[in-house]
């Protein structure tokens, strides 16, 4: 196939994928790039969709990751509205949906994550919304303004990152909303103990009812969106919307078809090279295999970006691994929380700030070594921990409690 | 609809006319500016979109806040007296013509 002429194709016009595109092109490649999306919008940001988006604090223009005559203006050419239902890598053709088939010569796949719904045995269908693509966050604003209107509640069924925005949003709106948690605390995958407490009193203060360790048994939905939710234990909640934040699975199921390794994600290298020659991938629908065997799965704009560039330019063979230190963050309330690095593995923590008060960091180690950091409405200490941790660099917990302590002075010279 | 002149880290200018109440980092991503990452889509929370402004019109915009002064601390290229964060930078018919230079590096 080597007399073919050179042609890009990138499955999935989100954060990953755009950033592919355009890495290819900002690395010199002069071949064709063709970013294929299934939705009808060009790309757009997804982190707003579920604070400013439902509050009504944007417009729809704001949303805007790239114009497509910004993307035409690179050669890139936008196909929304696309779907691939098939990969043939031997071939190296993509089916679409509607029937026509498009060749390609490198393959990235960014194909995203679809959010998880409660089992149809619990939730009638189309009872309980959840919230991922655009058009999911505007059906969602539509309901919230009809909740607001008709003073209705808001039921949100999981206490992560999603529901626990899109629980603030509408208390922001002055909803009613009641958060419904199997786990005995909020965020119990991403924060330790004591930060999951911390947020269970934010958002009981600002007003949210908060129910741990829930146990839905069904939920009864009606035409117009309203539902009524019965707990295990007997309650009944009516709302106007119901909402799941429960996780997401990746898209992985056009790789897997095509025989390219996948383990809850497709499997990728630290250069976003996947298991097939020629066919990377980026992003959420990707976990990546570390050095020592393990596997780490992260949902974030930065992994989406800095996989989306490795993964642009081992296509074009160069490995250029992505090794900075991870970093999410989370908007509820005015509360900025900012994560850097992976707490997992963690043994011992110090913290610089006072807990009761909203600007506080939490450093997590593993050891002596500084491994996670996480930041409330501390910006700076976020962005410093990111440096450190990068540089291998533990301040003593002594250093972390004393607040007199410039943590800056402990940063390698050359950053 | 306000004009706003970047400067991509090449030294290409691009004209962009940005609505009122946009912030100048959303005009920069929507059109494609190089040299704008935004990680944080505007939250001011990663400082990646570090600007340089005018030096002659850098006192006409109202002040930096206090999150974007203590992330203004961290951004990865030289910081000069008229280092912004674009994404607290709104338009308004007062910035017409202002020209914001883009660092080498976000990241």
């Amino acid at each position: 196939m080597s007399g073919d002429a050179p042609h890009v194709v990138i499955v999935g016009a989100g954060q990953a994928g755009l950033q592919a595109a355009e890495t290819l092109r900002s690395a010199g490649f002069d071949g064709r790039v063709t970013l294929i999306g299934d939705e009808p919008h060009p790309p757009y940001q997804r982190p707003p969709l579920s604070k400013a988006w439902l509050t009504g604090g944007i417009d729809g223009g704001q949303l805007t990751l790239r114009d497509p005559g910004a993307l035409a203006r690179k050669d890139i050419t936008l196909r929304t509205g696309a779907r691939v239902v098939a990969l043939d890598s031997a071939a190296r053709q993509l089916h679409l949906s509607d029937g026509t088939r498009l060749g390609y010569t490198g393959l990235v796949l960014a194909t995203g994550a679809t959010p998880r719904t409660l089992p149809g045995s619990i939730a009638a269908n189309g009872a309980v919304r959840v919230l991922r693509s655009r058009d999911d966050a505007s059906a969602i604003a539509q309901s919230l303004q009809r909740c607001r209107d008709d003073g209705l509640p808001l039921v949100v069924i999981g206490g992560g990152f999603i529901g626990l925005e899109v629980a603030a949003s509408a208390r922001k709106l002055g909803i009613d909303v009641t958060i419904l948690e199997a786990a005995p605390r909020l965020l119990e995958r991403a924060l330790p103990a004591e930060l999951s407490a911390w947020y269970a009193n934010l958002h009981r203060t600002r007003g949210a009812d908060l129910v741990l360790g829930a146990r839905i048994a069904r939920i009864d939905g009606a035409a117009d969106g309203r539902a009524t939710v019965h707990l295990a234990d007997g309650r009944t909640l009516h709302a106007g919307l119901v909402v799941a934040g429960i996780g997401v699975t990746p898209n992985d199921a056009l790789a897997r078809a095509a025989g390219i390794a996948c383990d809850n994600g497709i499997i990728v290298d630290d250069c976003g090279r996947t298991s097939a020659p020629n066919i990377t991938a980026a992003g959420d629908c990707t976990v990546r295999r570390l050095p020592d065997g393990g596997t780490v799965r992260l949902e974030s704009v930065q992994n989406a970006i800095e996989q989306g560039r490795a993964a642009a330019h081992a296509l074009l063979g160069e490995a250029r691994p992505f090794a900075a230190t991870p970093w999410f963050w989370s908007d509820q309330y005015d509360i900025k929380l900012q994560i850097a690095g992976l707490s997992r593995g963690a043994d011992n923590r110090a913290v610089r700030g006072d807990m009761t008060d909203t600007s506080f960091s939490i450093f997590h180690y593993r050891g002596t070594q500084l491994i996670a950091v996480d930041s409330i409405n501390s910006a700076r200490d976020h962005m410093l921990s990111r440096q450190l941790i990068a540089a291998g660099i533990s301040p003593t917990h002594a250093q972390i409690a004393d607040l007199a302590f410039n943590l800056a002075s402990l940063r390698p010279k050359a950053m | 609809m306000v004009q706003i002149t970047f400067v991509e880290p090449s030294g290409n200018q691009i004209d962009i006319d940005v609505s009122d109440g946009w912030s100048l980092m959303q005009a920069a991503i929507a059109n494609g500016v190089d040299g704008i990452v935004a990680e944080c889509g505007g939250s001011c929370v990663c400082a990646t979109c570090h600007v340089y402004v005018d030096p002659d019109r850098a006192g006409e915009l109202p002040q930096p806040g206090e999150e974007e002064l203590e992330l203004l601390e961290e951004v990865k290229a030289e910081r000069r007296p008229t280092s912004r964060l674009s994404c607290q930078i709104k338009a308004t018919p007062a910035l017409a013509g202002l020209k914001v230079a883009i660092p080498e590096c976000q990241t």
